[in-house]
């Protein structure tokens, strides 16, 4: 019975119902109204939800939670409700209202309740009123949301009773702003109506605009006025905040072209390969990540979260390798012709694909986020994903590894030396050749690592690596090619100005607006933002 | 040269043993029945059309195991037109003239319908297209057993103004940049417009092939959704786009029960590459799901794993397109008593075969099929759940009746009329089209 308790302790926590202890007749009386979930359609389960939820008994939060969730499923012999749980190939059966285990059944033998959007709005509706006195404050926050969301008049005094008792700062101002939201619904007076407004013109998110614009349509005299005002106080507030958000965004989807492009800025930029396989690096970065995911969910799924880490260094190998090989194999026998090179690369691009196609089938595989890259937090008026902030950083970490390895290593020393006057470097004893393998790897497995982070955000597919290949040869022939600081500039410059771009022009225009201001650019600084002065530059 | 051997270098396929097969096709014209193929097997759209191969293969190799058909057997002629719009041409071209099908199935996008619709005219065989389009169009020589709009557009915006879906008014069409969507959305327009919904409550947004960053679109339906009325989002945005569009939808904390999103062209295998618990609720429209709770179903997907050795592979709508279709081929060769293509051609009109989800679908004289209209839910395991579907068959309609230049055209391959484009305006056969 250890699985029980810790099951119900679990419910308890998940509604903060500390194990009332609710009277046996108390629960059975509510039978009736749960059993008839087996029956009727969505417009009627939505009724009985609300049947349900009137009776104000806290047993009825963690079944409405199960119907939500999609859990509850009744026995088609019986038409009896349970809560189930997956249990090899059936169902383990619970009770819904004591929690016990009730026995077990086969898929076939029960039948899902159906929820749909509409029902799932009610149920959370349900759910917030119900769990508005939970013990947990993060469950009365979600309860006060999930009101303010449903605007229900009738929660008002429920919402007063819990704002009087509440102590935490925080939820006491979401209950309140939910409060507001009410009110406006309700056909309340003057004076409440008036205090409603501005708790949500002092809110000023898009949420609170929704619910004003929404009232000031069918409001009158003093009231229109006041929502009137609000919302022109909220959408300048907003348009300031719009401002920064496509900073944000454009630095966000400039780090997506810096570590595209950053391998490419070596390989291309540093060493003058016109590299058409590049994109197929990242792909295969991204490959190594889904099969590290892959080991992980079937062997050790408590590493999921590390999984990441875990793929970097291999993505870094497995993608430098196959470079190295690579320019050992073709390229260096095409040095000094460029065209050829661009045609075998592509030759060499097109041969991994399908490869990997072979290998893994044409459809996207699954590569999951790391609970630490999911959601999104709230920055003022700005949504930041996790997921992007993360790349961001990344993208930076990179660049600052790579700028080390080539200004402070004796590989670095090399590498350049090389770069900058092949034969005076050789007359020095430096075996070029292996510089030429070395950075060509070092160049693909950044494009490897790339592809770990790029995997997070895009599909996992045989052609992730196509729509990669035209904006990092943009961005290295853009920021000026064989000069690492001018990716980074000529990355966050382009993801800047295409987000600045997009809300006017859209995605597609805004995309050839780009390409038109680079080949402009080109015709004015051929070199590039960042131009290589010297002799390298004859060389 | 053996016919085991041959058949096997057919279905093989290999580019470079065509030879082979050609020497053998003439040998073989006595025994066999040939299919052809034409589906992408590398390029950008072989993430989508390597499955509809991998089912024609399965369905010709399940009806050869029950006798095959007029007594022969039945064999696939499979070529990869890689994605590249011109060369389905010149390999549906091959696959009629050179290999002698006798009817072909294949094709994804539009552009590459588009671009074998002359071949088909000109060497009069029969091509059966397996995917949702966006209509204005009806030709001889091809059957269309995807949806048309009507069969899945309209019923879905029908089932949002609804009160079970949530009673909507402002929409947003989100799409891809390429004929599907603009035409699709076009229709849409006008059908919400006819409906009374205003200008500055619908706002249309297209996006390049493959996009990956979505975040200012995301960001601008958040802030068009928060205009104190109910908002959708009407998606057809195009395979690949669609993974990040939905990761930024679920980190965003967009949920289905304040902003839905139905979308067209995302199916079973689409989210077979994402984690779908961010996006339950979120809806999308077709004619059949994995789901389907019935008998041939059950027995089709268990074919399916037991063909492609692999119990995780997901069926989709496309696939049970290209069943109806290839049973309907079968039907009416079966009806006319030869593979010859007129004679096919006019049987087809008026077969009608099991479909998936329970019923029958009809061939119908304009080329397209009778289908129920089934709008499902995303559930965590990547499966729809069925909410809603249309209380009897819908027939397809070739022409749009919500676009000023295809609402008097009427399509009937039926003698006398004959006629793809027919103006009912005018009278006259030829009326303008896309």
């Amino acid at each position: 019975m250890s699985f029980l308790k810790s099951f119900l302790l679990l419910l308890c926590l998940l509604t903060g119902f500390s194990g009332a202890v609710i009277a046996q007749e108390d629960l059975e009386s509510l039978r009736p109204l749960v059993n008839a979930l087996a029956e009727g359609k969505f417009k009627e389960t939505e009724q009985q939800v609300a049947d349900l939820a009137a009776t104000g008994n806290p047993a009825v939060a963690p079944l409405l939670e199960a119907l939500g969730n999609g859990d509850l499923q009744f026995r088609k012999s019986d038409k009896a409700v349970f809560i189930t749980r997956s249990a090899g190939k059936g169902y383990q059966l619970i009770d819904p209202l004591t929690h016990e285990v009730a026995g077990e059944a086969s898929r076939s033998e029960v039948t899902k309740i159906k929820v749909n959007n509409g029902l799932r709005r009610s149920i959370r509706a349900a759910l917030g009123s119900l769990t508005l006195m939970a013990k947990d404050p993060d469950v009365r926050k979600t309860a006060a949301a999930a009101i303010f969301k449903a605007k229900d008049p009738e929660a008002i005094e429920s919402l007063d009773t819990a704002i009087a008792k509440e102590s935490d700062d925080d939820v006491r101002l979401v209950m309140e702003q939910a409060r507001a939201a009410a009110v406006l619904n309700s056909d309340g007076g003057d004076a409440d109506r008036l205090e409603a407004i501005d708790v949500l013109a002092s809110m000023g998110n898009r949420d609170a605009l929704s619910l004003l614009t929404g009232f000031a349509a069918s409001a009158e005299g003093e009231q229109k006025a006041a929502a009137d005002k609000a919302i022109t106080r909220i959408n300048k507030s907003l348009a300031l905040w719009g401002n920064a958000q496509n900073i944000w965004y454009g630095v966000s989807l400039g780090s997506v072209l810096l570590l595209a492009a950053i391998g490419l800025a070596i390989t291309f930029g540093v060493m003058g390969v016109i590299n058409m396989a590049h994109g197929e690096m990242v792909m295969i970065g991204a490959y190594v990540t889904f099969m590290v995911q892959e080991m992980i969910r079937s062997s050790a799924p408590w590493l999921f979260d590390y999984s990441l880490l875990i793929a970097l260094p291999l993505a870094f190998v497995i993608s430098g390798g196959i470079g190295m090989a690579i320019e050992r194999g073709v390229i260096r026998w095409l040095y000094g012709r460029p065209l050829e090179t661009l045609l075998a690369t592509w030759g060499i691009s097109l041969m991994l694909q399908q490869a990997v196609r072979s290998i893994f089938g044409p459809t996207n595989q699954e590569v999951g986020n790391p609970s630490w890259m999911s959601g999104a937090f709230e920055l003022g008026q700005l949504t930041i994903t996790y997921n992007r902030m993360w790349i961001i950083v990344f993208a930076l970490l990179v660049f600052a590894g790579l700028m080390l390895v080539l200004k402070k290593t004796p590989f670095g020393l090399f590498t350049r030396a090389v770069t900058q006057n092949r034969r005076m470097a050789a007359s020095m004893g430096i075996r070029t050749p292996w510089i030429d393998a070395l950075t060509f790897g070092l160049g693909s497995g950044i494009a490897g690592i790339a592809g770990v982070a790029l995997s997070q955000i895009d599909n996992v597919s045989p052609n992730l690596g196509q729509g990669y290949i035209i904006d990092s040869f943009m961005v290295v022939v853009f920021g000026g090619v064989g000069n690492l600081w001018g990716t980074l500039v000529g990355a966050m410059t382009l993801g800047v100005v295409n987000k600045f771009l997009e809300p006017y022009a859209g995605a597609v225009l805004g995309k050839i607006l780009v390409l038109v201001f680079i080949i402009l650019f080109i015709q004015k600084r051929p070199r590039g933002l960042f131009a290589l002065k010297g002799r390298a530059v004859e060389a | 040269m053996s016919k085991k051997l041959m058949t096997r270098t057919a279905g093989l396929a290999l580019a470079s043993l065509m030879a082979s097969t050609m020497i053998g096709g003439a040998m073989a014209e006595e025994d066999t029945i040939k299919v052809g193929i034409l589906h992408s097997l590398s390029g950008t759209m072989a993430i989508s059309e390597t499955t509809l191969k991998d089912a024609m293969l399965m369905l010709i190799e399940e009806q050869n195991k029950k006798g095959g058909l007029l007594g022969k057997k039945l064999e696939a002629v499979v070529v990869d037109p890689a994605s590249d719009w011109p060369l389905f041409a010149e390999k549906a071209r091959e696959l009629i003239e050179v290999n002698k099908v006798s009817a072909v199935f294949g094709c994804w996008t539009s552009v590459s319908r588009k671009s074998v619709l002359p071949v088909f005219e000109e060497l009069n065989s029969v091509l059966f297209y397996p995917v949702q389009y966006e209509g204005e169009e009806s030709q001889r020589n091809v059957f269309y057993t995807g949806a048309a709009p009507n069969q899945q557009a309209i019923p879905a915006v029908d089932y949002l103004m609804s009160e079970e879906g949530g009673a909507v008014k402002r929409w947003v069409l989100a799409g891809t940049d390429y004929v599907y969507p603009r035409t699709t959305n076009k229709i849409l327009e006008a059908y919400l417009k006819a409906k009374g919904v205003a200008d500055e409550d619908i706002m249309i947004n297209y996006t390049p092939f493959g996009h990956s960053d979505w975040q200012t679109i995301v960001s601008d339906i958040k802030a068009f959704g928060s205009a104190g009325k109910k908002t959708a989002v009407v998606s057809t945005i195009n395979g690949d786009a669609n993974v990040p569009f939905y990761k930024e939808l679920g980190n965003a904390g967009i949920k289905a029960e304040d902003i839905p999103v139905v979308a067209f062209s995302v199916g079973e295998e689409e989210l077979a590459g994402l984690d779908t618990a961010p996006l339950v609720g979120h809806l999308a429209a077709w004619n059949y799901f994995q789901s389907a709770d019935t008998e041939v179903n059950a027995e089709f997907i268990d074919t399916w794993h037991a063909y492609t050795k692999d119990d995780k592979r997901v069926t989709n709508d496309p696939m049970e397109a290209s069943y109806i279709g290839f049973n309907m081929w079968l039907k009416a060769v079966e009806k006319a008593g030869t593979t010859d293509s007129d004679a096919v051609i006019d049987a087809l009109v008026g077969v009608s075969v099991p479909n998936l989800t329970g019923g029958y679908s009809a061939m119908m004289p304009n080329h397209h099929i009778t289908k129920p209209v089934l709008i499902g839910e995303i559930q965590e395991d990547g499966q729809f759940e069925t909410v809603w579907e249309t209380s009897g068959l819908v027939a397809g309609d070739a022409w749009s009746d919500y676009l000023e230049g295809s609402k008097d055209l009427i399509s009937d391959w039926r003698a006398p009329l004959s006629c793809g484009n027919f103006n009912t305006a005018t009278g006259k056969c030829g009326g303008s089209g896309s």
